[in-house]
């Protein structure tokens, strides 16, 4: 069984893989009442995207030795890595703004704004 | 169970050919894909940036095993390097006793796990729609991918000049390359804007909170937050 798997290392594997860190990752931002829990998610999901994108450019991955996709899923993964990095450093900035006036980070609380 | 434990060491020694490109993978994918389970099942943040952590990490090892070296050099850097720290510096900067763990509904939890099956299930289901996907690969060693990557990413596609004919000839990426760092240095801005000690007249609720805590060292919590590790 175990030997069974161990042959394989397909681009549907990594999709599987992908597929459970993003519905992990939704998960998380739904449920997280800690705003820095959501922000895990979101790095949950964006990680899961990624795996997809390298995935399907990896000439190593393809069946036939050579991806469609090529390089440019590398290039694509690498401005989610970046926008990631600014993402997460304009929320963490947000987050502490949020916790220096209202001292809670839990975001059931930020309901200033409703109605 | 028995017939498994009792098979592998037999086959370890008769055939000695493990294939370790999917042992590894098997052991990466495990590893990310239960760390991210603990992210999401774990109440205390610390132990879910731990467990980030983990799970970011493997995934750095799925990109080298997908021959992608330098995205992987890329995720360990950039990820777990920088904003992995930057998250934990959030936790620790607003790691108050009640904050540190709050506890989600059970009920949201379940409509949460319901809707994530779902949506697991139809990913995996698409995932193996396709039969050349489930394919293994050929495991042709691909060149190193720095030098092209570098290369794209200033509009000259070296790696698409190796394979002339096979596929139309694609741009580079100058343009998203500059929108991206203008857009790294407008977030720089913004965040230090955002962040920024402001100075007030009146004193923040944080400071109100610390000053009741150290005058009132119990902590009575209200309904919704829980208080865990009471040992100070």
């Amino acid at each position: 069984m175990i030997f069974a798997l161990l042959g394989v290392a397909s681009v549907s594997h990594y999709l599987v893989v992908g597929a459970i860190l993003f519905s992990c990752g939704v998960v998380c931002m739904a449920v997280k009442r800690n705003a820095l829990g959501v922000l895990m998610g979101i790095e949950l999901v964006l990680n899961g995207a990624n795996l997809n994108f390298v995935a399907f450019g990896s000439n190593y991955l393809a069946a036939d030795g050579r991806s469609p996709l090529g390089l440019d899923g590398e290039v694509v993964a690498l401005f989610v890595i970046l926008l990631a990095a600014a993402e997460a450093a304009v929320a963490l900035a947000i987050t502490l703004n949020f916790y220096n006036n209202h001292a809670t980070v839990d975001v059931d609380r930020a309901d200033d704004l409703h109605g | 169970m028995n017939q498994a434990s009792f098979g592998i060491p037999v086959s370890l020694f008769a055939s000695v050919t493990i294939d370790w490109h999917g042992f590894f993978f098997l052991l990466f994918a495990a590893i990310a894909c239960i760390s991210a389970l603990m992210v999401v099942l774990s109440d205390n943040v610390v132990r879910m940036a731990l467990h980030l952590v983990l799970s970011l990490g493997a995934t750095a090892g799925l990109f080298f095993l997908a021959g992608a070296e330098f995205l992987g050099a890329m995720q360990l850097m950039i990820y777990v390097g920088g904003t992995l720290v930057l998250l934990v510096f959030g936790v620790m900067l607003t790691a108050q006793t009640q904050l540190v763990s709050l506890r989600t509904p059970a009920g949201d939890r379940v409509i949460a796990s319901i809707l994530a099956a779902a949506l697991l299930a139809v990913l995996v289901q698409a995932a193996f729609s396709i039969e050349s996907w489930q394919k293994p690969g050929q495991g042709m060693v691909s060149a190193p991918t720095a030098t092209p990557l570098g290369m794209a990413l200033v509009g000259v596609r070296v790696d698409q000049h190796a394979e002339e004919g096979l596929l139309e000839p694609k741009g580079g990426y100058l343009l998203p390359f500059e929108i991206v760092s203008v857009h790294l240095l407008v977030v720089l801005i913004g965040a230090a804007y955002l962040a920024r000690a402001k100075r007030r007249r009146v004193p923040r609720p944080v400071d109100l909170v610390a000053s009741v805590d150290s005058v009132e060292p119990t902590f009575s919590g209200n309904s919704d937050t829980t208080v865990s590790g009471g040992s100070e």
